[in-house]
This record gives structure tokens, sequence and C-alpha cells, in this order.
């Protein structure tokens, strides 16, 4: 099994969702991919469905300093303290929890704790959650700062790359898609359109 | 194990139930015409596709098509958006219920609950529901797309009136010379067959091809072949076991009533044959044909002149058939009967008088004397306890000559479908057009076995009566033209579209002949 790889911390917590900070700037899980947080009895899973880098005070706006500097990475060389003064945070929607071996893909009874260390899942994890697509359903239904179809693909490319044979997972999701949006079929085609390989 | 195709979704008794089927299935694969079997919560329904069709969940999709040439795309939307749907209607249960299990297939009253799962028959449940090949059923030949067996019960098919219908050319003479071999194989039946275009004795002819072998090349010593033109018989090469001749003085006034709409003859001219023949008795014909007006009529018969030079231009068309003679020497229809009791089949050829006079008046005749005979022995039997003759078929063509609306009254024919198996005669007809044919007559009939129509009027009249008309419409209308043929009524358990079996390679006729017989005409072949 791959390491466990550690991507930040819970700051914030509601039932439907919770806010890590990163521990490293930039250092944020990408769009759609799949985390988890809580300890073995009560595991937490969720979808990165919004990230954010902003300064550690509201009222202190960053301001641009790279006029006399050759490149980008020069104004972080120069100025040190950017990397403390600035923090990375990412928000986490909850789709899923554990109970003992089970997986459940629906709401936590519980939700996550402040502090709670959050970790990016394995290949395995991964594969494991894909057997199922009720996620779906619980992305598809809630209030995001991202477009649902967006995060809908971004989570399936995530997840198709950890199965064998992508394809057949992704077609399999898109079935899925289908029934769930047999309605609006704008969006069924806006997704299909970027889960495609 | 076979596949799910899909689930019930909707449907009623009256009018069958709708499948969806599921995305795994090809809609390409579904064929009308195949059987599948509906796993009901407490019974297992039998039943036939009629109708495949294409659905949709979302109308907006047939507005604006997805880019299906993407493969992904287009298969994420088959089965799920896009679906396919068959109708289906199930006819049998095969299975439940303790009914079901000791008497076989029954007739449905129910149809399977919402979601129940569609599969394909499969050989068992074919079989169960139209038996396999044994003692006394036929294999007739596959149902459409299926390697399995159809095989017929010849013995509750002889028990009633049967049909052949088709266009010219769909193989109907195919389809009964298959029929009669199973009746001469596994029924106790005994036939009587009117062959106008000579091809069930000897030999039968195949459209772009060698002749075929007939009923006589197989069974030489249960088949005998009369003629009525012993020279054509000859130049075929056909070895008769007589010749019939018919004498005037055996022709009854019901005989000419039949033949009123061919040979022309008034209503008049038609009564006043009995007025004749209760006058001139036995020798009516001659004595009617020398009778000349000017020396005016005889005492006693007030015939209108104008009926009478009607009546004697009629007969004189009798006359002239060849094989009529003022007397004819040998009694032919006694030799038929005495054939037929010994449990000989009766082939009579018509050679060169292919003409429709010849037949209906031969066929009429022959018939109505045979009928006659059975019927006295039938009662005879009856009365004292005794054995009752053995069951026979009459098979006419062109049968809507002798069946039509106008004569089927008066015909023996008609008598024959309408009071069936009293007197263990029954008839098999064939037809090219059905519509021509009394409806009572047609009501009549047990089993109906029907190659391609396409006019509308034969169709309803084949499939008058029938439940699931409307499906069997579309199933009938879209058989092919050769070698299809649709079966429903007394003999089947449900209605059939299926391929008569093979007939006329060496393979067939080894399958068709008892084994020894076989054994040698392969032997033949190699030499």
């Amino acid at each position: 099994m791959a390491e466990i790889q550690r991507v930040g911390e819970v700051i914030e917590a509601s039932t439907t969702g919770f806010t890590a900070q990163c521990y490293e700037l930039y250092q944020m899980p990408p769009l759609g991919s799949l985390v988890k947080t809580g300890d073995s009895a009560a595991e937490l899973y969720g979808i990165v469905c919004n990230a954010t880098t902003a300064s550690l005070e509201p009222g202190r706006r960053p301001i641009a300093r790279g006029k006399d500097e050759d490149s980008e990475e020069a104004i972080y060389r120069s100025s040190p303290q950017l990397a403390k003064l600035l923090r990375s945070e990412f928000e986490v929607l909850v789709v899923g929890h554990k109970d003992g071996d089970k997986l459940y893909q629906h709401l936590p009874p519980q939700p996550a704790r402040i502090h709670g260390f959050v970790y990016q899942c394995s290949p395995d994890e991964l594969k494991d959650f894909g057997k199922s697509f009720d996620f779906l359903n619980i992305i598809l239904n809630a209030h995001l700062p991202v477009p649902g179809e967006e995060l809908v693909a971004a989570s399936l490319r995530r997840i198709s790359q950890a199965h064998d044979d992508q394809r057949a997972f992704l077609v399999a999701a898109g079935k899925e898609l289908a029934i769930l949006l047999s309605g609006n079929l704008n969006q069924l085609n806006a997704i299909l359109g970027r889960i495609k390989l | 194990m076979i596949e799910r195709l899909g689930i019930v979704v909707s449907g009623s008794l009256n009018k069958g139930v709708e499948v969806r089927l599921d995305s795994s299935t090809s809609i390409e694969d579904m064929v009308e015409g195949r059987f599948v079997t509906i796993e009901g919560a407490k019974r297992r329904f039998f039943g036939m596709i009629t109708d495949v069709s294409l659905g949709m969940t979302d109308q907006r999709l047939s507005l604006t098509p997805p880019d299906v040439s993407d493969p992904f795309i287009a298969e994420v939307l088959a089965g799920t958006s896009t679906f396919g749907t068959l109708h289906v209607s199930p006819s049998l249960v095969i299975g439940g219920g303790a009914s079901a299990i000791l008497e076989g297939p029954q007739p449905v009253k129910t149809i399977p609950s919402h979601f129940s799962a569609v599969k394909l028959a499969t050989q068992e449940d074919v079989e169960l529901v139209f038996g396999t090949e044994d003692e006394k059923r036929f294999f007739i030949g596959n149902p459409l797309d299926m390697e399995v067996k159809l095989c017929l019960n010849l013995e509750e098919l002889v028990k009633r009136s049967n049909g052949i219908f088709g266009k010219s050319g769909t193989g109907k003479t195919f389809l009964t010379r298959i029929l009669l071999f199973g009746m001469l194989q596994k029924s106790k039946a005994v036939n009587l067959v009117f062959d106008m275009h000579n091809e069930y004795g000897w030999a039968g002819t195949r459209e772009g091809g060698p002749p075929v072998k007939a009923l006589k090349q197989f069974f030489p010593s249960r088949v005998a072949v009369f003629t009525l033109d012993e020279e054509n018989s000859r130049h075929r090469g056909v070895s008769t076991d007589g010749v019939v001749k018919i004498g005037y003085d055996e022709i009854e006034p019901e005989d000419i009533t039949l033949l009123r709409q061919t040979l022309n003859l008034t209503d008049l001219a038609v009564e006043a044959v009995y007025q004749l023949y209760r006058k001139f008795g036995r020798s009516w014909i001659q004595d009617t044909l020398d009778l000349k007006l000017d020396e005016g009529l005889p005492e006693g018969l007030s015939v209108h002149e104008g009926t009478l030079l009607n009546l004697q231009r009629g007969l004189a068309t009798i006359r002239r058939l060849p094989f009529i003679e003022p007397h004819s020497p040998a009694n032919a229809v006694k030799a038929i009967m005495e054939h037929l009791d010994r449990g000989t089949n009766v082939v009579l050829e018509f050679g060169r008088y292919r003409d429709i006079t010849a037949y209906i008046l031969v066929a009429n005749m022959l018939s109505r004397r045979i009928y006659a005979h059975y019927q006295s022995r039938v009662e005879k039997a009856d009365a004292k306890g005794g054995v009752r003759p053995q069951p026979l078929v009459i098979t006419i063509e062109e049968a809507h000559k002798f069946l039509n609306p106008i004569v089927a009254g008066q015909t023996i024919f008609g008598t024959i479908a309408r009071e069936m198996r009293k007197f263990n005669v029954t008839l098999l007809v064939i037809d090219q057009r059905p519509s021509g044919i009394d409806s009572e007559v047609m009501s009549q009939l047990g089993t109906k076995i029907t190659c391609l129509l396409d006019n509308e009027k034969d169709i309803d009249s084949v499939l008058a009566g029938v439940s699931g008309r409307s499906e069997l419409k579309s199933v009938l209308a879209k058989l092919a033209a050769k070698q299809q043929a649709l079966i429903f009524g007394h003999a089947v358990p449900m209605p059939v579209a299926f391929q008569p079996r093979e007939y006329g390679s060496a393979q067939s006729y080894k399958d068709f002949a008892p084994q020894k017989e076989a054994e040698e005409e392969i032997e033949k072949l190699w030499d």
C-alpha cells in the first residue's frame, strides 16, 4: 500500500463538509480528489470541491511586489515571510463515511472534528470507493462554490485513474449519470464531454 | 445460464406486456416472433415478441441528438437515456403452481408482475411447449431464428379439419407434402389427396431444381396413385394403381349444383336437373343431351326452352372431359374406397385435366360417395359397437371453389368441414384465396397454417376469431416470401412462426424415409 499522504488539517466543519488548511502554501490536493479524515472508528470521505489561497488576516490583502523582480520565484525568495503570511485552504464535500469496514456513500452521523488530519486516499481506497456511484447524487444535489458538473467530472476522472479499465469505469459512471440526469440533458452532455477519454 | 434481456415495465392481459431492454442487450438481436420466458414471482410465462421499438427518457434527445460518433457517448446513452423496448404477448404459463406441472402449459389468465425478468426461451422451454419428436409428434420445422424443433401432434391434428394458406409460390405444396408425410408416419389416418397439379403422388416440381420425390417413392406399399389421365402419368413415368373413368350414369344432380358457377348455369337450369333426374333416372345426362327442342319435351317435364339450352350447353362441357364416358366399365369410386378401407392412402392425379370443372366434378363426386360410405359405416359401428373406420383426411386444393359462401352450403366439403369428426372424415384445405372461403367453414378449421399473404381480406379471413389478432397480423405480414409460415389453432398450444423443415435434399429424404429405405437411397446416390 502506498504511503498515506497527509494534506491538511480541519479548521472548520459541518455535517455536509469541512474546510482544511494545508501545511505548506499551495500544497492543496487537486479539485475532485478523494480525501479522508477521522480515526479508524469513524472515517469521513470527502471530495475536494474548492480551494483558496488568501492572506492570514482577512483585513490585510497582499500587495503586488514583483515590479523589480525577474521571476515569480524571486518574489518569494526576497520576501520569505510571504509563505507564513499567506495560507492555502481547501473545502471538502463530505460524500461518505466508513463504519467499521463498511463504506457508506451517504452523510455521516457526525461532522468532522476540528484539527482532524486530512489524508489523500490511496489508489486502493479509490477503487473501493468507485464500486458504488451513490456519491454522484450527493454532489449533484449539493450547493457548491463550483459548478456541479465540473466537480462530478473531476472526481470521476481522478477515481478512474486508479482503475485498470478506466474506460469501463467511466462508461458505468456515465450510465449512472444518464439515469440521474434523465431530465437534464444539457448537464449530462456537459459531464460526458468532460469525462470522455 | 441464459442472460436476462430486460424487465417488464408495463402491460395488460389483453394487449401484452412492455419489456424494457437492458443496456447489454442489443435491440438488433431481438426479432419479432422469437420466444421469451418471463419469470414472474409465482409463475413462469411463455410468450412471443410481437413488436420491437425504441424509447428515450427525454424527448429532447430526438430533437438534439447527441454526438454518437463518439463511441463513449454512444455507449453511455445506450440502455439508459435511449433504450429498446419489446412488446411481448404472453400466451402460456409453463411453470409454477401444481396445475402447470401436472397438466403442462396452460393458457395465460394473468400477467407477470412489474419488473419481472425476461429471458430468451431455452430449448427446454420450447420443448415443454411444443413437445419433442415421438410416436405421435412429427417434426415440421423450426421456430424462426431458433434451433429448436417444432413438433405437431398429428393425431390431434387430424381430428379436425385444417387449412394451409398462402400466396402462390410461398411453399404451400411443400408444406402440404411434409404434413402428408407426417400423417403417413405418425397418425392412424388414411389420406385421400385430390392432386390437381400432380405434386404428391410420385414426384413433385421444384422451382429452379430437379423434381422432388413424393409420397409413393417413400411408402410404395402404403400409397396408391390413381390417375384421370393415364397417358400423362405414363409420360411422367408414374406407376399408377388405377385409372379413374367416370360414367355419365355416375353423375348425380348434386354434382351439377356445385358446378353452377363454373358451367355458367342459371338457377332455373340447376332446378331443372332434379326434374330431369327424376324423369330419366341414371341415364339423365345422355337423355337430356338427346332432347331436341323442336320435337317437344316428353310428358311430365316443364322446363323452359332457354333453361334447357343453358343446361345442355353446360352438360356438353362435362361430356367433353376426356375421362367421362357413357358407361364406365370399372367403378372407380369403389376401387378407391377399397384402398382406403385397407388403409392405403390414395393420391388422385389429374394429369393434364387441370381444368377446374374436372377437378370440382371429380372431387365432389368421389368425396360425396366416400363420405356417405363412411357415414353409414360409422353409424353401423356405433349401433353395433363395432370398430369405427380409420379416420380419413381429404386433401383439396383450390378450396375456395368448393367452399365459397355460395356453394359451401351445398357441397359435401361444406358438410365435412362443418360436421367434422363425427364420421371420422376431415379436410385438409389448401388455398391461396382464403377470403373466398365461407366464413362458417373457416371458423371450423381446427389448425391453420399460413404462408405469406398480402391481401388484407385474405389476412383478415385467416385470422378471424384468433386472440391476439393484431400481433399475429404483423407477424404474418412480415413472413418471408418463401419457406416461412405461421401456425395457430387446435394442434399447437400457441401461434408460432416457423420455417418448415428442409425437403428435397438427400439428407432430408433420409430424415423422412423409414430407416432402411433411406440407407438404400444414400447408397444409390454414391453409385
